[in-house]
């Protein structure tokens, strides 16, 4: 067997290291150097719960086509420290090559991959002058073994660290050493068929950093939270970006403060939101209801992480999905949306911002940890498309009406909103139930009234909700029910046993609530057996499926590690649970 | 340029017992905004829970009356959206230093420019009579049937403590006295207090009307100087034979939180307008 290859269509490589390393930063750099070369890049971040030490890595998978899952076994490997040697080369292809810091740590004796030593900070020290340009030196030595040209990876850290004294130059001179040097001992085993294969614009973006641009593009002015793996991301974000845009962002003492700061600022006029995990949500579920009760808009990103409790911090899991459809006592209309992606991400958070003030009503954007972590290719977001829709009383109205009532029952439910002192009327909110001017009532007759006319909005609400994703195979009669971030990994499952001949298709939600159950229902049509693929234990999607539907699933795959899917996951899921083979 | 205070009555049923301390306090209220010349329009009251909870309904004006102990950060996000209207934040002891009482530090911290009145009668009424954090050692309810035997929360000492701008403490019986306070503080630049002493005349019969006016004082009448921060704090426990009101502490060399954000000084954010295709510089980032 040859070590070239012509045509090379994916490769997988590891970066890997102790946290504090920049594993992060030397993964971002070569993957928009391969973004802009055109390939589609998918990569998944690894961390532990710890600010130093201990092992983190990113997976990076670099594709022809898009991709948004993990896939084995790898071509590459770059290790910063001994124990990343030990814990990737098992997956490493027989044409696999490992690229260690020969200062930090040595092949075992066996090692039969090949390989590639460097001392990486010595390298950075004698080119660009300082050690701290020791990932430069990796990137530009990874470059050689896949046979990339350098150059591109010099533009890019020339633009990327602009404007930052000679840093560019420095980590340039960095790279092309590590380049030079590796490219004498990878002779036999390096890559061809990998380089640029046009010029593309793409963004390369993490699912919450899709989401700080949706609130920036949807006009978001105050962002108040507790920081909380996986929303932190947000926070930090908004926080170092927000402020031109006129967005102030408080972080605040605790979630209940985050969610009731978000909450004041909404009902004084702005648009505002509010991120965190399912720990922070818990905190916060009384003042979710009290934007519902007060019909106060709100926009919550909720980031699940396994639980209960503290669980996994820093992995994945979509368990919290019932908790959320059904958070906070009492009852009340919500939407929530579940993206799949960055791009759904960004156009999601728009949306829900403009739902929310159309209907008044709290809404969800239920992110996971693989979603809000992971780094995806994406084309680049609209923003033509996007329109700003406030709701608020117009002074033409406010002009026309000879009473104000916040709380006016009318036929859509929806009430004149306004904010205080627009006009010279009087705004009022209130966590009772109340009269239509806002004031505490326990009368039997109002408070009817008021649930029905809060539920009233519904009928709307439910218009309002795209179809699910229609995937695979449309003559099927076996149907793979999946939602959220899970999406990249069911589409290339379902894509692969389409391609060995297995008839299967696939039905994609990320508008969950209100259920668009009529879309549902389409999809459905001809089959005869469904099986749920979710990254929980109990399948909640399903159960909400039986809820609504009334249908049982014939079988699930799930998947409660705290890892996301991959696609072989879910297809050796799906031959023992339902193909029988 | 003061409007009548009847501009802020309204003809909503009040249920608070006859004789409770709210009425003078919501007199005051009314009185002290009417005197500034603010419309009912101009001004929002946020409240909580507990029976100074149900103030906002007893008058004309913005409200958000939200939940239990979470009425500073509610505020907090109206003063975001706009901070030139001035808000009123009304609570009860439970609600403020019980149920609310990480965000009251928090507040403190960040120097809110809110007017902070609560109502301390140093018992839980809503719930039929329990101990709150400031209710005397020794006070024996159903639930604290031994007597309480906790240390009562002094939210003034900490007012003082943490700088605040004006730390003040009126009584529910002396209607001018509190109203002056009340005016005083909705004119401060930054957080302000007013605890107010108020007889709960079901569940406290000990803390009676009578008993407060033999013992109450004005602190300021006997030379007391509100700059002096450690003679603040030792006046906020003095307690028993004679019991202090008046200005507490006063702060001038403060910034309210709002005047550090940097997007407010443009004017209201919520005037601002919102164009989304400004997000492109954002997006280029990700190229």
């Amino acid at each position: 067997m040859s070590d070239k290859q012509n045509r090379v269509d994916e490769f997988n490589l590891v970066a890997a290291g102790a946290a504090g390393q920049g594993i992060e930063t030397l993964s971002v750099i070569l993957g928009k150097v391969f973004v802009r070369g055109g390939w589609h890049v998918f990569a998944l971040q690894d961390k532990e719960s710890r600010i130093r030490g201990g092992h983190n890595f990113f997976h990076m998978r670099i594709s022809r086509k898009p991709v948004g899952s993990a896939s084995m076994p790898l071509d590459l490997v770059v290790a910063l420290t001994e124990e990343s040697i030990e814990l990737h080369r098992k997956d490493l292809s027989e044409m696999g090559a490992i690229l260690y810091d020969s200062d930090k740590g040595q092949l075992p004796a066996d090692e039969k991959h090949h390989s590639v030593g460097l001392p990486f900070e010595q390298i950075a020290k004698e080119a660009g002058g300082s050690r701290i340009y020791g990932n430069s030196v990796a990137a530009g030595a990874a470059l050689a073994i896949m046979g990339w040209d350098v150059a591109d990876l010099e533009d890019f850290l020339k633009s990327f660290f602009s404007g930052k004294d000679e840093a560019g130059e420095r980590n340039a001179k960095a790279a092309r050493a590590g380049y030079e040097k590796a490219l004498k001992l990878c002779e036999g085993f390096q890559r061809t068929g990998l380089g640029r294969i046009g010029r593309a614009e793409r963004m390369f973006i993490t699912g919450h950093e899709a989401v700080s641009v949706g609130a920036v593009a949807a006009g978001c002015r105050f962002f108040s939270a507790y920081p909380m793996s996986p929303s932190t991301a947000i926070l930090t974000f908004l926080a170092e970006h927000g402020e031109p845009f006129d967005m102030v962002v408080e972080q605040a003492e605790d979630e209940i403060a985050a969610i009731n700061m978000a909450i004041g600022g909404s009902y004084g006029g702005v648009r505002s939101m509010t991120a965190t995990s399912g720990g922070g949500f818990s905190l916060m579920a009384e003042g979710f209801g009290l934007a519902a009760i007060s019909e106060t808009p709100l926009v919550v990103v909720e980031g699940q992480r396994p639980g209960p409790a503290t669980g996994l911090p820093t992995r994945t899991e979509q368990a919290d999905l019932l908790f959320v459809l059904n958070a906070s006592q009492g009852e009340f209309p919500r939407f929530i949306f579940a993206p799949a992606t960055p791009g759904e991400a960004f156009s999601m958070t728009v949306k829900a911002f403009n739902l929310s003030e159309k209907y008044q009503v709290p809404a969800v954007i239920l992110t996971d940890e693989f979603l809000a972590d992971c780094y995806f290719t994406e084309e680049r977001f609209d923003l033509s498309s996007i329109r700003v829709e406030r709701h608020l009383l117009s002074e033409e109205q406010a002009r026309e009406l000879k009473e104000y009532r916040r709380y006016a029952l009318t036929e859509s439910g929806i009430s004149p909103r306004s904010v205080p002192s627009a006009f010279g009327f009087e705004v009022t909110a209130d966590s009772h139930e109340h009269d239509e001017w806002g004031h505490i009532t326990e009368d039997p007759v109002m408070r009817k009234e008021m649930m029905d006319k809060r539920f009233r909005k519904m009928a709307g609400m439910e218009k309002e909700m795209s179809p699910p994703r229609m995937l695979g195979d449309p003559e099927a009669t076996l149907l793979i029910v999946s939602w959220g971030s899970t999406l990249s990994a069911v589409a290339e499952a379902i894509e692969i046993l389409n391609g060995e001949g297995v008839k299967v298709r696939g039905m994609h939600f990320s508008e969950i609530w209100p259920f668009p159950r009529k879309h549902a229902e389409d999809g459905f049509k001809g089959i005869q057996r469904w099986a749920a693929v979710e990254n929980n234990y109990t399948g909640q999607f399903a159960r909400l499926m039986a809820m609504e539907l009334g249908k049982m699933p014939d079988a699930h795959v799930l998947k409660y590690t705290g890892r996301a899917f991959t696609a072989s996951e879910i297809v050796e899921g799906l031959r023992k649970e339902v193909l029988g083979s | 340029m003061s409007i009548s205070p009847k501009e802020y009555d309204n003809d909503f049923p009040i249920a608070w017992c006859p004789g409770c301390g709210n009425f003078p306090i919501l007199k005051a209220v009314k009185q002290s905004l009417a005197e500034l010349g603010l419309k009912p329009h101009e001004v929002i009251v946020v409240s909580g829970i507990g029976q100074s909870g149900k103030l906002c309904h007893y008058m004309r004006g913005n409200f958000f009356n939200g939940l239990h102990g979470r009425s500073l950060p509610v505020a907090t996000g109206i003063r975001v959206a706009d901070p030139s209207i001035p808000v009123i934040v009304i609570g009860g002891d439970g609600d403020t230093y019980g149920e609310g009482g990480n965000h009251f530090i928090h507040a403190l911290r960040r120097n809110l420019n809110v007017t902070l009145i609560t109502h301390n009668n140093q018992v839980f009424g809503l719930t039929l009579g329990q101990a709150s954090p400031t209710t005397e050692r020794g006070f024996v309810t159903k639930v604290q049937s031994h007597g309480v035997f906790l240390t009562p929360f002094n939210p003034l000492a900490m007012a003082a403590l943490m700088q605040a701008p004006f730390v003040a403490r009126g009584f529910a019986g002396r209607l001018p006295h509190l109203t002056g306070l009340i005016k005083e503080a909705l004119q401060v630049k930054g957080f302000s207090l007013v605890d107010v002493l108020q007889p709960c005349v079901t569940f406290d019969r000990v803390h009676t009307f009578k008993w407060y006016e033999e013992r109450v004082y004005d602190i300021g009448e006997e030379g007391h100087d509100p700059e002096d921060m450690t003679s603040a704090i030792l006046k906020s426990r003095e307690w028993g034979n004679r019991v202090p009101i008046g200005v507490f502490y006063r702060n001038k060399k403060t910034t309210s939180f709002e005047d550090q954000l940097a997007p407010l000084k443009k004017g209201p954010l919520k005037n601002l307008k919102l164009d989304p295709s400004k997000a492109a510089e954002l997006v280029e980032t990700f190229l």
